[in-house]
């Protein structure tokens, strides 16, 4: 008697579990098919910090300017490039706006899957396309010269050191070293305080964490993964001298654990005092300089270490391109203007601090006295390192595609990401750095006899 | 004759060292949860760091203002409701299989097990490619019919051997007793199956609920379930492990909610299909 009431009780509970999922069911999918509306769009944009604080701002500020709700999906790096490529290559018409780098916009402007932007910076004057900087045009412009995405912030590479440590060595960097200069700086750095290395150079696998550093260091030792046409040169003596010279350096004065370091556990190691010297990304000086960092006011900064070429820092840039299928071009558009926007800065200086403006991207920023206050250490060397990159001509021979720390074809983030892994495995000790190059050489060569024949 | 109790000491001592190996990394999770950002982060491990709440405040929206709720109820939709649909279609399959088994049965229950041979990875991009012609791209209904259709043969491979079980006396003479197949079902079979419903729901539940690729490429605004969700606090650009560990600790709670309720059935079950 009992028992069977149970029984029914919960028939009816399941039954109507059931009900209410159909019902939950349709809501979902009457939220999703807002097609055509003006007032909604859905962004999708990685997980980086700048992202976060845009997150933040954005109900307040855009939402009530504007009358636009955004939708943010953010993603970490190598998912969210998975998931735009998914997206953009069916046109599936889901997300209004996502966050493209220089990597992806020359040939997602080629597949005709970004929306060209011309018309719409011609008419908002407010925008000013020319404020923007320079290389960060060039690069985010594709072969039919149209505009196909605007920076959200902007990136080049430099030499960040411990004043104080090679103060108290009574040495000094120069603001143009050249990489043995580096290397004798690490050696005598190495051990200068308890615990403390040289350098923090990247060793974790991927083409854009291993490979971004050392692809530089490869130009300016005169090498190159491809010659203009298309001859591979992973295994040239060029590349072999670059890598090794990496590869010794790290592992003779390096952090520790460099197989798996990135730049998030060298922004660790640099911020905890366990290295002396880091060479990476300008967008790192930012969290170094924030007023919690125990190292804020003790870094100075210096341009990317050379020894043939005059400078040999990266570009990059995560921008903001608008999907072809968009019905929302006009409110997307709308966004884009507002995040990539002088406004912007400014409101993300006066509510979160100068130390965390997305900057790099435009020449105001760089005259702008609060800005300057705030980060006077290093606006000057980032300024002066995103202008000085040349994405068409970043070593000493010419290049078949645009692009510094990367080749711009899809086959290189694989291409990349297999080599590093190898070379990762040297600096781990376990494969010689010739055989890694000697198998990259192959594996590049599979790719480059796609492109010789077109 | 020896004492049974001494012969199998060795065997405990096993057990509970199997059981604290596998505790160990949740219980770093949740070590890890309450540590501030760059103590979550040190080389060796600072285990005896101060505590703090910072991680979970940030999974809650503290840093941008985005709430987990959302997703977790997409998870809870897709997963609640493919288990319901998983046992309305497995129990009356198992039962055709186990207590009145159909011609060729053992070709039916292979023909089961071989749908799961298939990669799941291989059939993705069909998947996605059919969402988005039948506008079902970012709908959590469709996750949860393909959670379904994943957990089905599994839950029929379960329920058969659970039924299996039943004891065919008690069902004959419940014939002869006068119940048709209805009050059978009812009084005499689910009581015994109890158990065996219990465990498969609660795998079939554990499944969707962890399912993260089909989810990752098939939802986007709306229906993004609770592991996309957890894979957002990724960053390559700064800290994340507390936040990460924070959320981890969160999203597996309603599983250990569930395993816990269903803790008594589910040791019954498991072992029902055991002893022979």
């Amino acid at each position: 008697m009992t028992s069977s009431r149970i029984r029914r009780a919960a028939l009816a509970a399941a039954g109507v579990t059931l009900l209410s999922v159909a019902g939950t069911a349709c809501a979902g999918a009457g939220g999703g098919g807002a097609a055509g509306d003006q007032s909604t769009i859905n962004v999708l944009m990685v997980n980086n910090p700048q992202m976060v604080d845009i997150q933040r701002l954005t109900a307040d500020n855009f939402t009530k300017q504007t009358g636009i709700k955004v939708n943010y999906t953010v993603l970490p790096e190598n998912d969210v490039r998975d998931k735009i490529t998914q997206e953009f290559s069916s046109q599936a018409g889901q997300y209004d706006v996502a966050t493209v780098s220089n990597f992806e916009v020359p040939f997602y402007a080629k597949n005709g899957w970004l929306a060209p932007l011309d018309d719409h910076i011609a008419k908002d004057t407010a925008f000013d396309q020319n404020d923007i900087l320079p290389s960060m045009r060039q690069s985010l412009t594709a072969d039919d010269g149209k505009v196909y995405a605007e920076p959200f912030y902007g990136e080049s590479s430099f030499l960040m050191y411990r004043k104080d440590v090679f103060a108290a060595k009574g040495l000094s960097v120069p603001p143009n070293p050249t990489w043995q200069q580096v290397a004798d700086l690490a050696a005598a750095a190495d051990g200068a305080q308890p615990g403390m290395k040289g350098i923090c150079l990247r060793g974790q696998p991927g083409w854009g964490e291993l490979f971004a550093p050392l692809t530089t260091v490869v130009n300016t030792f005169g090498g190159t993964w491809f010659t203009k046409d298309w001859q591979p040169q992973v295994n040239a003596p060029e590349f072999k001298d670059a890598t090794n010279f990496y590869v010794n350096l790290v592992r003779a004065h390096g952090e520790a654990g460099a197989p798996q370091a990135g730049f998030s556990e060298c922004l660790n190691n640099m911020t905890q005092g366990k290295v002396a010297m880091w060479y990476d990304a300008t967008s790192a000086a930012g969290q170094l300089e924030t007023q919690d960092s125990p190292v804020a006011g003790k870094i100075g900064y210096a341009q990317a270490p050379v020894v043939r070429t005059k400078n040999s820092q990266w570009l990059y840039t995560w921008a903001w391109g608008v999907q072809k299928a968009s019905k929302k071009q006009d409110a997307a558009w709308k966004f884009i203007s507002w995040a990539s926007g002088k406004d912007y800065e400014n409101l993300v200086g006066s509510k979160l601090g100068w130390s965390k403006v997305p900057a790099g991207k435009r020449a105001s920023t760089y005259t702008n006295p609060d800005y300057l206050k705030a980060a006077g250490a290093f606006a000057a060397p980032t300024e002066q390192a995103i202008a000085g990159a040349d994405p068409r001509n970043p070593g000493v021979q010419p290049r078949p595609t645009i692009g510094i720390q990367f080749v711009d074809i899809p086959e290189f983030t694989d291409l990349g990401t297999q080599v590093s892994q190898r070379v990762s495995a040297a600096i781990a000790g376990s494969e010689s750095v010739d055989a890694a190059l000697d198998a990259g050489q192959q594996l590049a060569e599979k790719v480059a006899a796609k492109y010789r024949g077109k | 004759m020896r004492n049974p109790r001494r012969v199998w000491r060795p065997w405990g001592a096993v057990a509970w060292l199997a059981g604290v190996l596998f505790v160990l990394p949740a219980a770093w999770m949740v070590l890890t949860a309450l540590h501030s950002e760059p103590d979550a982060a040190t080389n060796p491990p600072s285990v005896a760091a101060p505590l703090t709440l910072q991680g979970y405040a940030e999974f809650f929206g503290a840093g941008t203002g985005v709430s987990p709720w959302p997703p977790l109820i997409n998870s809870a939709t897709a997963s609640v409701g493919s288990t319901v649909l998983v046992l309305l279609l497995a129990i009356p399959a198992a039962y055709a299989l186990a207590i009145k088994p159909v011609r060729k049965w053992t070709d039916v229950l292979f023909f089961f097990l071989s749908t799961k041979m298939l990669p799941m990875v291989a059939g993705l991009l069909p998947v996605y490619l059919f969402a988005q012609y039948t506008g079902l791209l970012d709908n959590i209904s469709l996750l949860a019919v393909l959670y379904t259709s994943m957990n089905l043969p599994i839950a029929v491979w379960l329920m058969r051997s659970f039924l299996a079980e039943v004891p065919k006396e008690i069902m004959e003479s419940a014939a002869l007793d006068g119940a048709g197949l209805l009050t059978t079902l009812r009084r005499v079979v689910a009581p015994v199956a109890a158990p065996g419903i219990a465990a498969t729901a609660l795998i079939c539940f554990i499944f969707s609920w962890n399912e993260l690729l089909f989810a990752r490429v098939l939802t986007g605004v709306v229906a993004g379930t609770a592991p996309v969700f957890l894979t957002g606090f990724v960053t390559s650009q700064g800290l994340f492990l507390a936040k990460v560990c924070a959320a981890a600790t969160v999203i597996s709670l309603p599983v250990l909610v569930a395993g816990f309720a269903a803790q008594d059935k589910l040791v019954q079950g498991l072992s029902l299909g055991a002893v022979k």
